[in-house]
């Protein structure tokens, strides 16, 4: 990833659904700069008033509104709509058309990831990884004694 | 020849018709319980229930025996993986994506996995047939890359008395010859164009509507 004087990123997020907009809240208030796409605009509400970035309003699927979004001149896309499909799509076409030197899908089926990887695609599973912190979780209540909880 | 077809009934079952005539093995993917039913109970085919994107699903398809998959969902997204799972995973040697937004062909393509949309062929052939009927597509070379076509100029056309330099006809398409009472003219920019010249044009397929509509003085 290349840097930038002050580590100003450029930053398309697809879909702002609880995942999407979350990271751009948190993302914007890191000083990024941010755009995110999402084709209802109602889901615009879940950014935080202070979020400073864009809102570009349509499908991710179309190619005119990733160029919309300017994704060719981003440093980072992420894809986080509610659909895998959609994601390793756009993701596909970030990496592979618009040049994105760093692209994250998130895919929510644990199956599908073998996949993602075999088209070369960085992805997060929220389910395995949701699945990891509970299993430590269960883990270490287990190894305590017994009562010492209570 | 073996044939994995993944969609939704309507388009499958006529494809699945066409191809059993032909005498080719036929797979069916569709993930709706119904619809698999009536397939199965309609066609000679395999019928598969399930999601086309899911390997395991073309797994129990038989994917690695096809010869051909096809990917006609009403999903761009699902048909891109579809193909790709089909070439990278199962070794298909040949894909076909059905895109519904015409834009994704060329997305498709710059993936490596070629694709056809509907609309852009429905639309290109209204473009060089229904819409004017003087209007004969006489040959295309190189799957629709050039367009030859032969127009038979009305008297009425806003070009008729106009020299070829000041029709203002788009970059990339040519008035190969003129066919005036049965003389064949090669022009130059300076040739008049005339009521029922019979022109021969060379056009690329971004700019034929533009030249056809430039010589008829159509609107559409």
């Amino acid at each position: 990833m290349r840097k930038k004087k002050n580590e100003q990123f450029h930053i398309v997020i697809a879909g702002c659904g609880r995942l999407g907009s979350l990271l751009a809240n948190r993302l914007s208030a890191k000083g990024h700069s941010l755009i995110v796409i999402d084709n209802n605009p109602v889901s615009f509400n879940n950014l935080s008033p202070e979020y400073s970035g864009f809102r570009v309003e349509g499908d991710a699927m179309e190619y005119s509104i990733l160029k919309k979004a300017k994704t060719s001149h981003a440093d980072i896309f992420i894809a986080s709509t509610n659909d895998d499909n959609i994601n390793l799509m756009v993701a596909q076409v970030a990496r592979k058309i618009c040049r994105v030197p760093h692209v994250i899908a998130r895919v929510s089926d644990p199956q599908k990831e073998a996949t993602f990887q075999e088209m070369r695609v960085e992805t997060i599973c929220p389910t395995i990884i949701a699945s990891e912190v509970l299993m430590d979780t269960i883990t270490e209540s287990l190894t305590r004694q017994p009562g010492e909880n209570l | 020849m073996n044939v994995i077809i993944v969609g939704a009934y309507q388009t499958v079952y006529y494809l699945c018709r066409l191809f059993l005539s032909k005498g080719y093995r036929v797979t069916i993917i569709n993930r709706h319980h119904e619809e698999c039913e009536r397939l199965a109970h309609n066609v000679k085919a395999t019928v598969v229930h399930g999601d086309g994107s899911d390997p395991q699903i073309l797994e129990d398809a038989h994917a690695h025996t096809a010869d051909v998959i096809l990917a006609i969902t009403p999903n761009d997204q699902d048909n891109l993986l579809i193909c790709q799972l089909g070439f990278t995973h199962f070794h298909i040697p040949q894909t076909l994506a059905v895109v519904n937004d015409p834009d994704n062909e060329r997305v498709f393509k710059e993936l490596g996995v070629p694709a056809i949309s509907f609309t852009r062929v429905i639309s290109l052939m209204i473009e060089q047939k229904t819409a004017f009927t003087d209007i004969t597509n006489l040959f295309s070379i190189g799957e629709g890359k050039i367009n030859v076509t032969e127009i038979i100029l009305k008297t009425s056309s806003p070009v008729v008395g106009k020299s070829l330099q000041k029709i203002g006809l788009p970059k990339g398409s040519l008035i190969a010859s003129i066919l005036r009472e049965e003389h064949p003219i090669v022009p130059d920019g300076s040739t008049q164009l005339l009521g029922k010249d019979r022109i021969i044009i060379i056009t690329l397929p971004e700019n034929h509507g533009q030249a056809l509509r430039i010589l008829t003085g159509d609107k559409i």
